[in-house]
């Protein structure tokens, strides 16, 4: 269990996070979602008791982190992949961090088993690949078997195989029972490893909701009919408050009307279905229209770069405003990096 | 009748694990120490420019032509004159043992595992203070017995038995690990390797150069605050004129690495990390 409670952390004149509150219970995956520069760092890093926050208290399990007797056991997080030196092997790497908290030598080992590292871990973790460092970041926090986990991207850098890799890892973990809070700008990536939603844009909580109901309440959502009596069901449809528009493969796009009314009323007509599915808009496109006035600079207005400020609560860079297209954007890339 | 509670044995007991133990972050700072490269070079070149440049120090003092005369030689300072190149190298790795965690990025583990930075910064004094005492002063007893091994013959020699000798070549291992800590100090305190080192290297060799250019009454006064000037009377068996005492000496730059080091142990408290 993670409690916010209005974190509010400033950097010169940038307010990287704003009256912050929010609740990250246990046993699913909550995801932490913004642009790039949104906060979540910079949240998570005041969550650890790396920074103090200007106002405002985070909680884990019910205590302030500088009151965590012996904190590996209670939350382990992955903030920085590769935060490790180059020369120390990976083994030496969490043994001293296990010996802080009095974690046995074994456990060293099998968290290096967990996260398939075990062949490499007498190598100097310099040569590491931002995956392998990804994946040590991870045996880290789970050298305490801790209730609760962050992980700040732990996606990037990684292949396909490793992002699925975490993503099971991800669930295992919150089917366990444990509480897993992860942040990420990759949309499509938290619409299937989250069930909870933690939306921030500027520091700002936009959405504190589940990923189907934050798709669900955007717009952009429809029914896909299709049937050989179009125009009857149009004009059924007409008669109502719903609408329907034919596309360009002849099905329905039907809107204003609920998926099992529409079913019914078919029904009842005797009109023949051949498809009735529910389009939702996708996670990404609920995500530009709530987060669209959060987003600090957008492509295309020249002269709004000379604002661009050195702190991190404004690091969506000009330029990048094409990634935020409402088409085909995966992410929402910044150009100053994660 | 009886007031005593006592416990259930299916009383739900939320687990306490208690809290850390200073032994567990020494044991982890030990291992942080041994398990890099940089530690074993620096001390090497420690040991090697201690020993190496005493012993060419003597070498110059048996057979060049020393001024002023055979009665106004140290012996025990010319054989542990090689500290003066010693305490860089081992400088070097004090601000390393801190900065090499800020510069990758370490520290935020170390202070997640640890949240009282102090004690990790206590951590690391006693392990690294403790290393490099001990490298010191096994580099400090060879450079001293080569050394009067190099001087004999030519120019008087110094025992271990006489007066001063033993608080001399123990004191100069006492100096280099205190010097060690001021530069942990340092690096705690800047948390940039390169700008740690300027900033020790400033205070050890650059300001003492520079009051040579100062009146005599001003040098008085530096010699006796400035940390190498002072320590060095540590390792010093002659009084030096215008100098503290041995002990009087290593107290001031004692008192400089503990000012460096509190004040770091305040600022890292408090700053984000």
């Amino acid at each position: 269990m993670i409690e916010a409670q209005h974190l509010t952390k400033r950097y010169g004149k940038t307010l990287a996070v704003d009256d912050l509150s929010f609740e990250v219970r246990p046993g699913t995956v909550t995801g932490f979602l913004g642009p790039n520069g949104a906060g979540k760092s910079t949240t998570m890093r005041m969550i650890m008791g790396l920074d103090a926050p200007d106002n405002g208290s985070a909680t884990v399990n019910g205590k302030a982190y500088s009151q965590l007797g012996r904190p590996m056991f209670e939350v382990g997080a992955l903030l920085e992949a590769r935060a490790i030196h180059g020369g120390r092997s990976a083994y030496n790497h969490l043994l001293c961090l296990a010996q802080t908290n009095g974690i046995r030598p074994a456990r060293v080992a099998e968290v290096l088993d967990l996260v398939g590292l075990s062949e490499v871990c007498k190598r100097r973790a310099g040569g590491f690949s931002m995956g392998m460092g990804q994946r040590l970041g991870i045996a880290t926090a789970l050298l305490g078997d801790p209730p609760t986990l962050l992980f700040d991207e732990p996606g990037n850098g990684l292949d396909p195989e490793g992002i699925r890799w975490i993503r099971q890892l991800l669930q295992a973990l919150a089917a366990e029972g444990r509480t897993v809070f992860v942040s990420s700008h990759v949309m499509s990536e938290m619409a299937i490893t989250a069930e909870q939603l933690i939306v921030i844009g500027r520091g700002q909580l936009i959405a504190d909701t589940t990923v189907a109901d934050f798709v669900r309440r955007s717009s952009g959502g429809y029914t896909r009919v299709r049937t050989p009596d179009a125009e009857r069901l149009r004009d059924l449809l007409g008669r109502g408050n719903a609408s329907a528009e034919v596309e360009a493969d002849g099905s329905l796009a039907v809107t204003g009307i609920e998926i099992a009314a529409l079913g019914e009323l078919a029904a009842r007509e005797g009109i023949v279905l051949h498809e009735l599915s529910p389009q939702a808009a996708s996670l990404e496109e609920a995500f530009m229209e709530l987060t669209r006035d959060s987003v600090e600079f957008r492509g295309g207005g020249p002269g709004e770069g000379s604002a661009i400020g050195p702190g991190e609560g404004s690091a969506i860079g000009p330029g990048e405003g094409s990634a935020i297209g409402p088409e085909g954007a995966q992410t929402l890339q910044s150009s100053t990096g994660a | 009748m009886t007031a005593t509670v006592t416990p259930s044995a299916t009383a739900p007991v939320a687990p306490d694990r208690g809290h850390i133990k200073f032994v567990w972050i020494m044991r982890s700072e030990w291992t942080k120490l041994r398990t890099v490269r940089s530690t074993y070079w620096t001390l090497l070149v420690t040991m090697i420019a201690f020993i190496g440049i005493s012993a060419g120090i003597c070498a110059a003092a048996a057979y060049g032509n020393p001024r002023g005369g055979p009665d106004l030689i140290d012996p025990t300072s010319l054989s542990l004159a090689g500290v003066g190149f010693a305490q860089l190298a081992l400088g070097v790795l004090g601000v390393l043992v801190i900065t090499s965690e800020y510069s990758t990025g370490m520290i935020r583990a170390t202070f997640s595992a640890v949240p009282f930075r102090a004690g990790v910064l206590a951590a690391k004094v006693t392990v690294f203070g403790a290393v490099s005492f001990a490298v010191s002063l096994v580099a400090a007893f060879i450079s001293f017995f080569v050394g009067q091994a190099i001087l004999a013959g030519n120019v008087p020699t110094a025992a271990l038995g006489e007066p001063g000798v033993v608080r001399a070549v123990v004191g100069a291992a006492l100096y280099l690990a205190v010097i060690g800590l001021l530069a942990l100090g340092l690096g705690t305190l800047i948390r940039h390797t390169a700008g740690a080192i300027a900033v020790f290297v400033g205070l050890l060799l650059v300001i003492p150069l520079v009051t040579i250019a100062l009146p005599q009454s001003w040098r008085d006064v530096l010699d006796k605050a400035l940390p190498s000037s002072a320590g060095g009377s540590v390792f010093a068996v002659q009084t030096r004129a215008h100098f503290l005492g041995p002990w009087a000496g290593f107290g001031v730059l004692c008192a400089w690495a503990a000012a460096a080091l509190v004040l770091a142990a305040v600022i890292t408290a408090r700053r984000d990390a």
